[in-house]
């Protein structure tokens, strides 16, 4: 069965999906959208190194996205504004990832499967990865769960419980990163928020707890990544961006059925209001 | 009447928590934010059953003193001391939730730990709001959101209340009942209750201790005697006006009779 490509990029699409759903309703809630953002970014020059060094990708990316991440989640709070930093940090370190991967001498590099990921070379080493790297970060959100909720909601209020709100930022900067890393072969470093955000922000407004959000755009995110590559199959369209656009629809769709139930429920809203 | 006030300053301490009956103590604690210096020189403990108020101006530092206690802030000089084990019961000034975060009242109640229905029934039950289980945090009104928050606070029980602006958001009978659940908890937990109030009158009616805060300790010492002072007279602008202590002392009848003497 994993000896078919389409199935080798459909697990790998739904893997990713799975660890990236619990961490992009964090991003949403703590509003750090540009901090996965940045991440990614700073990836390319995880890129850069691995090839300079002839080490796999995914090691030279979750290094440089830890160190990234690490970085931004030191410094912010200490005179500079968070996306002023990661403004810096992250269109440098993607610039200069850039530059240096064209310095490379006799090897001939396909950017745009770095940038927009490639899918459909997922070999079973990479899904090994992926599933490694997923199940890892489900398991360190899983066990952290409760913790990170609460330093989300308020800090002070972690505190008064005995919870330390720097320790569990860097725990989800921790599997950022390594989303990042393993994410960068399905959708490419310009794509990975999008696989963050969208299906968390769809899911938002079907969900009265943060556990039924996080298992929404779960369901979401597989679903889109399942359909997206279908679509790219069919239509011989670049598959990253696909299941992208498959996302977006999604939101767009979810979101006008939601503002549609709404205006019908509308009197309702106000009684409650009241 | 104003030798009666003891200056800060001169607070004496016993050794490191000796006394079974202290929960909390800070020495000579100092705070600052970024560099500008919030808090100076605080010495201050509350023991079981007691509650002691804080009361100052905008800005004298109330809230960051709170936020240090519970350890949100780390002190630039001095220090805290906490009895072994003590938990913690903490209600902030607001809590800003984003509306990005779907959080029924039921499943904010358990976090970070899980609790038994009843045991949540219960609080809200004596927080005076029954019905609001199933309801989204975000479309609570903010005196509701008080109320949850002061349930969710006792839920484990803490030997340490710690308030900051309690009311803010209450009606008057609403802030009547909330003080009359923080006493009657008081009671039923022997907990020690530091909270930040602007309600005066209620200070005097409920505090053993009060703690005049301007950067710090202006002055400190029974109701009465705090209102009396000539520090607290100064912050609050009562130099000339007699009319506003008469009132306050007209209105806390229901202080103990010790007290009273004291003040008189």
């Amino acid at each position: 069965m994993l000896d078919d490509f389409l199935v080798r990029a459909a697990l790998a699409g739904v893997g990713v999906s799975l660890a990236a759903a619990p961490l992009g309703c964090f991003i949403v809630w703590r509003r750090m959208a540009y901090f996965g953002d940045a991440t990614a970014h700073a990836a390319m020059l995880g890129v850069a190194l691995s090839l300079t060094l002839s080490t796999p990708i995914f090691a030279g990316v979750l290094l440089i996205s830890l160190l990234m991440a690490v970085t931004v989640s030191t410094l912010s709070g200490r005179g500079y504004a968070m996306d002023t930093l990661l403004g810096v940090m992250a269109h440098s370190a993607l610039a200069v990832g850039l530059v240096a991967v064209s310095f490379l001498s006799g090897v001939r590099i396909d950017l745009m499967a770095y940038l927009f990921g490639d899918i459909l070379a997922v070999g079973k080493t990479d899904l090994a990865i992926i599933w490694g790297g997923a199940l890892l970060v489900l398991v360190m959100v899983g066990y952290r769960w409760s913790a990170l909720l609460l330093s989300t909601l308020n800090p002070d209020l972690a505190m008064a419980s005995g919870i330390s709100p720097r320790r569990e930022q860097l725990v989800l900067t921790i599997a950022l990163a390594i989303v990042v890393a393993v994410a960068i072969k399905v959708v490419g470093v310009l794509l990975i928020a999008a696989m963050l955000i969208i299906p968390a922000a769809s899911a938002r407004r079907f969900s009265r707890t943060p556990e039924v959000m996080a298992l929404m755009a779960a369901i979401i995110g597989a679903c889109a990544n399942v359909a997206g590559l279908s679509f790219s199959y069919h239509f011989d369209s670049p598959t990253g961006p696909t299941i992208v656009c498959v996302v977006a629809v999604l939101f767009i769709a979810l979101n006008t059925i939601q503002l549609i139930s709404q205006r019908l429920s509308a009197r309702l809203t106000s009684i409650r209001q009241d | 009447m104003h030798e009666a006030v003891k200056p800060a300053r001169t607070f004496v301490l016993n050794a490191a928590l000796k006394d079974a009956e202290m929960l909390i103590q800070a020495r000579n604690l100092s705070v600052r934010i970024g560099k500008v210096p919030i808090l100076n020189g605080i010495d201050l403990h509350a023991e079981r059953g007691e509650i002691l108020t804080v009361i100052g101006p905008n800005g004298s530092g109330k809230s960051t003193l709170l936020r240090t206690l519970i350890g949100a802030l780390k002190p630039s000089g001095g220090q805290i001391i906490r009895s072994p084990g003590l938990s913690i019961g903490y209600v902030p000034q607001r809590l800003h939730v984003d509306e990005t975060l779907p959080m029924t009242v039921k499943r904010f109640l358990q976090l970070p730990h899980r609790v038994s229905s009843a045991a949540m029934q219960a609080a809200m039950d004596n927080a005076g709001v029954p019905g609001l289980l199933g309801q989204q945090l975000i479309s609570l009104s903010g005196g509701q959101l008080q109320r949850v928050l002061l349930a969710r606070a006792l839920l484990d029980k803490p030997g340490l209340l710690l308030l900051d602006e309690p009311t803010q958001g209450l009606d008057r009978r609403g802030t009547a009942e909330f003080y009359r659940h923080i006493d009657t908890t008081r009671k039923a937990l022997n907990c020690a209750v530091i909270m930040v109030s602007h309600d005066l009158q209620v200070v005097m009616r409920q505090s053993e201790r009060v703690i005049c805060l301007n950067g710090h300790i202006c002055c400190e010492g029974k109701p009465e005697v705090v209102s009396n002072s000539a520090e607290y007279r100064n912050l609050f602008g009562f130099e000339d006006d007699e009319d506003t202590l008469a009132v306050y002392s007209h209105r806390g009848h229901n202080q103990a009779p010790d007290a009273l003497q004291e003040a008189v």
